[in-house]
């Protein structure tokens, strides 16, 4: 699976990372984000949503970050 | 692809939906002509270059006076006696580093216009003075090109966007120039320094709407501003059969300068 690390990344940098990674694939490829806790965990999935792609799911890592998978929605 | 300080430079423009990774793409290989380096041009030229419109074309024979200094804020007191196509291209290259400039220290006219704004995409016009505005328009609609009209005198401005064929030119609500001596200019009857700042900046706006490719241009109605009342009008125009160059039986079919709307400084520097 493709994986984006946005680790370290702030806000709204790592969306933004996000959305150009997403723009690269084809729709329906999913992808895997892996997200730092507090704001990043909280902004990054809600924005990628409000784009419109599909949030199928979030879970916390053993390390503490969060691995977020979404399926590409539109061109 | 995007570097990492572009991605950071255009954060703002890549996080709105309507615009993303392509969409600021597509800005950078934009290509859009500006004639007029004065009020409206500085906004014009500030706001395309910090956008990241790849090549912008900007075309003035004028050179920095102090007068000029209280509404044209591409221009600064040190830049007095240099032309302002050179003071306005330090400033967009200054800002942004990413975009070209391409200068053309002349004024437009009949002979020359053509040429300018070929290989251009979209056109703005900036400038302060009619002969210009008919033979920018002209030269847009015989070339297909879409452009962007704006004229300030006073409180008072207008703009609206022309897409030759589809919606309405200038002379479809001026076929011709008005009577020489009923054109006063921003330089015998003053204009408020901030209103090129709106205007200027609703025709760049149209620029960047335009490469994207989204939202409704302001075609088919011309824009009107009072800064004095604070009120924004929108006037309902639609092609002109009769327009003198878009209509049915066009009588203007080659470029012809408007030899009584010069200004005359403008016959001067001509010669």
């Amino acid at each position: 699976m493709h994986t984006v690390d946005l680790r370290g990344v702030c806000c709204p940098t790592n969306f933004v990372k996000a959305k150009l990674a997403l723009e690269m694939v084809d729709e329906g490829t999913v992808v895997e984000l892996l997200l730092n806790d507090g704001e990043p965990v909280k902004n990054v999935p809600r924005s990628l949503k409000g784009e419109g792609h599909k949030l199928l799911g979030l879970k916390q890592a053993e390390e503490g970050h969060y691995v977020l998978t979404i399926e590409k929605v539109g061109e | 692809m995007l570097t990492d300080e572009q991605i950071e430079r255009y954060s703002r423009h890549i996080m709105l939906k309507e615009v993303g990774g392509k969409g600021q793409k597509k800005l950078f290989d934009g290509k859009v002509m500006m004639i007029g380096a004065g009020g409206l041009g500085s906004p014009i030229a500030l706001y395309l270059a910090a956008a990241g419109v790849g090549t912008i074309g900007i075309a003035d024979a004028d050179v920095v006076d102090l007068s000029n200094l209280q509404r044209q804020i591409a221009h600064h007191t040190r830049d007095i006696g240099t032309p302002k196509v050179e003071s306005a291209k330090a400033k967009m290259t200054a800002m942004n580093p990413d975009v070209t400039v391409n200068t053309y220290e002349t004024w437009v006219n009949a002979a020359n216009v053509r040429e300018i704004i070929a290989g251009y995409d979209f056109v703005i016009d900036g400038t302060d003075n009619f002969a210009a505005k008919f033979v920018i328009n002209d030269a847009c609609v015989l070339a297909g090109k879409p452009y962007s009209h704006g004229g300030i005198l006073q409180f008072d401005g207008q703009t609206i966007t022309v897409q030759p064929g589809e919606s309405a030119c200038y002379r479809c609500i001026f076929p011709t120039p008005p009577p020489k001596d009923a054109i006063p200019t921003c330089s015998r009857a003053g204009v408020i320094g901030v209103l090129p700042g709106v205007i200027g900046t609703i025709q760049a706006t149209e620029a960047v709407k335009f490469l994207l490719g989204k939202g409704e241009l302001l075609t088919g109605r011309l824009l009107t501003y009072n800064a004095l009342r604070m009120k924004f009008r929108e006037v309902p125009i639609r092609k002109n059969p009769r327009c003198p160059i878009c209509g049915d039986n066009p009588t203007i079919t080659d470029l012809v300068d408007e030899l009584d709307a010069m200004n005359v400084c403008d016959i001067q520097n001509n010669k």
